[in-house]
């Protein structure tokens, strides 16, 4: 399932090189183009696929779930504040989807973590994750659902 | 010393007929580099293979009027203008290191096979182009080496770490630098000096020219080939398997912009 790089479509820019939370995307000592130096470390977290500005990064399927001659593929469009997938099988099928680029630069947008208050060491050994059970908001009635008039600009929750 | 033609200046043991035969054995190494980089690297195969996938992939012909105002767009925004490249800086140095260094090849040419001595009088405004090519590429090369390329911005290595990656960069650097050294030297009368700098400047010359297969030198011809192809699985559908652009989710807003990549 790792990422590979479309060697004659990069132009080793270093935006993956940059994002890779593994640190395993570098730039190839010959060609001056990104590639995985470590396949195996890969955990298919698409950093650096939505990352890469010339669509040069793609995703092998794994053997076992997604055999040959399918692909997935994604088109991150800062503009539209949208990133588009398509998945094609191996069938033929196609399918699209448009998701809203949620993500915020950090302490500046809800939730500003900044404002809640340094947890105690009781809270740092509780099996709890930061502001469970309250940020679930499950008090509030059902699961938490994110209302479509809240969408507006940058999308915040 | 910019309006001197600095090949007619050249003593007398470096004849004309031994520069013209100098710059014919370049672009001979060069075809030559080409050839054996395409059947080495089978770059022409996987792009054939390639184009092949995106034309059984199509959901649209495009006929042959299309295609040729497809490779129109591709030598005016691709190759003309260095549209690929996403990062300005990157782009505006490509544009100086191109230009310049067509410039300094172009009138190296006509300078050594029209001009070879000082019998014909060599227009004032050829040697001032040579100078001003080999300046741009000094310019954008050596704002590229030390700033911009990816070894020292994103992945954080000093700027004097080499590698066989930079042969092509560097030995066009040297050929430029060497070739302005020693045009200034000569001008300035430094006979010894200006021997020296002209033998370093056919050295890197040399390396520029004789390292195709080793180096980059061959992506201005392949990388003119890949963005057309690029072009046309866009107008036939394919689109590389990417999904289409999004269309008018009003609601989903302006997202986080990409930040430059200089996070090490």
């Amino acid at each position: 399932m790792p990422t590979f790089v479309y060697m004659t479509r990069c132009d080793g820019c270093g935006n993956c090189v940059d994002i890779c939370p593994s640190d395993i995307m570098h730039i190839d000592k010959t060609y001056r183009r990104a590639y995985n130096i470590e396949p195996n470390m890969c955990w298919e977290c698409y950093a650096c696929v939505k990352a890469c500005p010339q669509n040069a990064i793609d995703v092998r399927g794994g053997a076992d779930y997604s055999p040959l001659g399918h692909s997935v593929r994604v088109l991150r469009e800062e503009e539209k504040g949208t990133i588009s997938w398509r998945v094609k099988f191996r069938d033929g099928r196609v399918k699209d989807f448009v998701s809203p680029i949620t993500t915020q630069p950090w302490g500046e947008k809800i939730p500003r973590l900044a404002d809640y208050e340094v947890p105690d060491e009781d809270a740092m050994k509780s099996p709890l994750l930061c502001h469970e059970p309250d940020g679930l908001k499950i008090d509030d009635g059902g699961l938490p659902m994110v209302d479509k008039a809240k969408f507006k600009q940058g999308v915040y929750y | 010393m910019l309006t001197t033609n600095p090949f007619v200046e050249l003593p007398g043991y470096v004849p004309a007929l031994a520069l013209q035969v100098y710059v014919i054995l370049m672009i001979v190494l060069v075809v030559a580099g080409t050839l054996v980089d395409i059947v080495h690297k089978k770059s022409a195969r996987y792009f054939f293979e390639a184009a092949e996938n995106a034309r059984q992939a199509r959901s649209r012909d495009v006929d042959s009027g299309e295609k040729s105002g497809i490779a129109m767009k591709t030598l005016v925004h691709d190759v003309l203008a260095s549209g690929e490249f996403c990062n300005m800086r990157r782009r505006l140095a490509h544009l100086l290191t191109m230009y310049g260094f067509l410039l300094f090849v172009v009138t190296t040419g006509i300078m050594v096979f029209a001009y070879p001595t000082p019998d014909v009088a060599t227009p004032a405004v050829l040697p001032l182009l040579w100078h001003l090519g080999a300046l741009l590429v000094c310019v954008g090369g050596y704002w590229f080496w030390f700033f911009i390329r990816v070894d020292v911005a994103a992945e954080g290595n000093p700027w004097y770490r080499v590698m066989r990656a930079d042969l092509f960069v560097l030995s066009l650097l040297a050929t430029t630098t060497f070739a302005l050294a020693w045009s200034a030297l000569q001008a300035a009368g430094a006979g010894g000096w200006a021997t020296l700098f002209f033998a370093l400047f056919i050295v890197a010359g040399t390396v520029l020219f004789g390292g195709v297969p080793w180096s980059k030198f061959a992506h201005m011809f392949f990388k003119p080939a890949a963005a057309y192809q690029r072009r046309v699985s866009d107008a036939d559908g394919s689109r590389q398997n990417l999904p289409p652009p999004a269309d008018k989710p009003a609601q989903f807003g302006l997202g986080i912009k990409r930040e430059a990549p200089r996070h090490y």
